[in-house]
């Protein structure tokens, strides 16, 4: 018979949390990635405080530096310790733009990722909890699962630049729209996961144990449900903030993106694309840029999917 | 089988009803003016007669019916005269592009080719590329090629093909000078000579557009034998003693396309929209950069059939999928 007489456990529980982190330490990429995303949301956030030139100051004198590097194999390269990341066609330092560029392309891949998480949820969680919503909001995901993305984001954001841009400025209309927009194409992937975990998670006995006692539905969704749902939400969030700084590259390297004095790391490498025989880093430093950025964001997303997994993290 | 095709087939027509109208309304919101370009001088009375020649002078909802007539069942008529000579359509309005005054479909008929002979061979180069790293990465666990082929994939999923486009460009054709950087669309195959400058100047975007089909099939290919390799089936078929190239290659293979082959049918159309950056960077006159030349040109008939035709695209192949899907699984019934 077991022992009643001292029902304390002698080891303190371990958090949930504590093995999550333990799996997530295997996974090496992920932790480059974390490591990775980490340094360069933070280099773009802190970064134009240290390296404080203006990205938008015209130095013509100075125009068409080559970066640093260049000067290892090729001794005559025009390079010069004020711009180590070398200049563009205008004379603009190379450095603060791809700071600035990160700046915007990092705000708008959060801010769409938030938006996407949001309403995703929103909609998972209302068709998983209420029947009755569950038919119409489902048949919703459907049509817009099959409704054509990219030509509809070319067509939003062109046709809408306008009105935006007199209300909100040129760069606070263009960060709204591309937001939004991003946000509103995208959510549905999240919105059926979470809608599948809800329906399984409510028909679970702490939810009746929750109802009998009265709780009402918004409690017993944001105290019991919302916190079993969301290791799903975070690896959904990983691949949404991917697949937002894409897209919002993809737009500007089609010039419907930011103003074109308003640098991202898509508008950049559009730019740099016309004159790219001569200077091919001004092509390469924005596009490894966005690639290792989204390869971080897509390991950090392996790594957190194989951790949040009950049945991978026991073995 | 037949009843649940019968059914998805009927509901797919006010999807597509539905997701047409989505876009009319969005063109129709939009504050762009078809007659910002014409100049100042033009007296206002003018300009609202050119506005009602364009079709613009009736109501949202007339509008929209006269699109919905035109697209479904006169251009269907026309195609039908093109093929037999007939003249059912004769003297029926079309959709009329307001960039070349000219029917829209004309023109997409034109386009298509291009994209589908770029877009087509990437897909099928991506697919026979992809299975057997697939494969091998999965029969292979955790040895260096699969270490190796993960990371590969992972990096061909992260890089943006406006990215890779360049990249190829500077590589093969600025440094090694091996390829055309630009896609010539009015080449003709007429002999050796003509059909190798053709190959030579499809590698590129073919190698673009490659890569990310590469990237996502060869993922799910993996994904898909590692779950059959456990399988109990598998040591049944090894303990009667099959070779491992037949429980390989038949037994598991096999089982493991299943899900494989309605990820391809479902990226078709999706390739279609990615092919939109990749016609840009090679300069490839396909119907993504007519969707984008249009855009800029506020030519709203034009983008309108563009978009649904991609919506078409994405609606057919989703149900190929889920058709797929019911036959190749026998332990899945709709009914």
């Amino acid at each position: 018979m077991t022992d009643l007489s001292n029902p304390v456990p002698l080891t303190k529980p371990r958090s949930q949390w504590l093995s999550v982190w333990d799996q997530f330490k295997q996974h090496k990429g992920a932790l480059m990635g974390g490591g990775f995303l980490a340094f360069i949301t933070l280099a773009v956030l802190i970064g134009p405080y240290i390296w404080t030139l203006d990205p938008q100051k015209l130095d013509i004198r100075n125009k068409d530096l080559r970066p640093i590097f260049n000067a290892i194999w090729d001794s005559d390269a025009k390079v010069s310790w004020a711009h180590p990341f070398g200049t563009d066609n205008l004379g603009r330092d190379g450095l603060s733009n791809l700071l600035a560029g990160g700046r915007t392309s990092m705000a708008v891949g959060w801010a769409a990722m938030l938006l996407t998480l949001g309403i995703g949820t929103s909609v998972g969680v209302i068709a998983g909890f209420f029947k009755k919503l569950d038919g119409p909001l489902m048949r919703l995901t459907d049509l817009f699962l099959s409704l054509p993305i990219l030509p509809l984001l070319l067509v939003a954001v062109t046709l809408f630049r306008q009105p935006l841009r007199a209300n909100f400025g040129p760069e606070g209309g263009m960060f709204i729209l591309i937001v939004a927009i991003i946000g509103i194409t995208s959510w549905m992937p999240t919105a059926r996961i979470v809608r599948g975990d809800i329906l399984a998670l409510k028909e679970r006995e702490f939810v009746l144990a929750a109802r009998s006692i009265g709780t009402r539905p918004g409690a017993i969704i944001r105290r019991h449900l919302l916190p079993n749902v969301i290791s799903p939400i975070m690896v959904s969030a990983t691949l949404g903030l991917a697949a937002a700084i894409i897209t919002e590259s993809a737009l500007s390297f089609l010039g419907v993106g930011f103003p074109s004095d308003f640098p991202t790391w898509g508008k950049m490498l559009a730019d740099a694309v016309q004159r790219m025989e001569e200077f091919p880093e001004r092509v390469m430093l924005p596009g490894i840029a966005i690639s290792l950025t989204v390869l971080s964001v897509n390991y950090l997303g392996d790594g957190l999917r194989d951790a949040l997994d009950p049945r991978i993290r026991g073995r | 089988m037949l009843t649940f095709t019968i059914r998805r087939l009927v509901l797919s027509v006010p999807t597509l009803l539905f997701i047409s109208l989505i876009i009319f309304l969005l063109l129709e919101l939009a504050p762009g003016d078809p007659m910002a370009q014409v100049p100042l001088t033009v007296p206002p009375e003018v300009k609202e007669k050119m506005r009602e020649a364009l079709g613009l002078g009736q109501p949202t909802h007339v509008r929209f019916w006269k699109w919905l007539v035109q697209f479904f069942w006169i251009e269907p008529q026309v195609m039908i005269d093109h093929y037999f000579g007939t003249t059912y359509a004769e003297g029926d309005l079309r959709v009329i592009s307001w960039q070349t005054r000219s029917p829209v479909m004309d023109i997409v008929v034109q386009r298509i080719p291009q994209t589908l002979w770029v877009v087509g061979t990437a897909y099928i180069v991506g697919i026979l590329i992809a299975l057997p790293i697939g494969i091998y990465s999965a029969y292979r666990q955790y040895s260096v090629f699969d270490q190796c082929g993960t990371f590969v994939t992972m990096v061909g999923f992260s890089i943006p093909p406006f990215f890779t486009g360049p990249l190829l460009i500077v590589v093969f054709s600025v440094q090694l000078g091996w390829f055309p950087f630009i896609y010539d669309t009015t080449h003709k195959v007429t002999d050796w000579d003509s059909f190798v400058y053709q190959f030579r100047q499809m590698i590129l975007p073919v190698m673009v557009l490659a890569l990310q089909t590469t990237a996502q099939i060869s993922r799910f290919m993996r994904a898909s034998m590692l779950d059959n390799l456990n399988q109990d089936y598998v040591r049944t078929a090894r303990a009667k003693g099959l070779s491992e190239a037949v429980v390989v290659t038949v037994h598991v293979l096999r089982n493991s396309m299943i899900p494989v082959v309605t990820v391809i049918a479902l990226g078709m159309p999706a390739i279609f929209g990615g092919a939109i950056i990749t016609e840009q960077v090679f300069s490839v006159n396909g119907i993504g950069s007519l969707l984008i030349g249009a855009l800029f040109a506020n030519d709203l008939p034009m983008v309108q059939t563009l978009t649904f035709i991609f919506a078409i695209l994405i609606v057919f192949f989703n149900l190929i999928a889920d058709i797929l899907y019911g036959i190749l699984d026998p332990r899945i019934r709709y009914d």
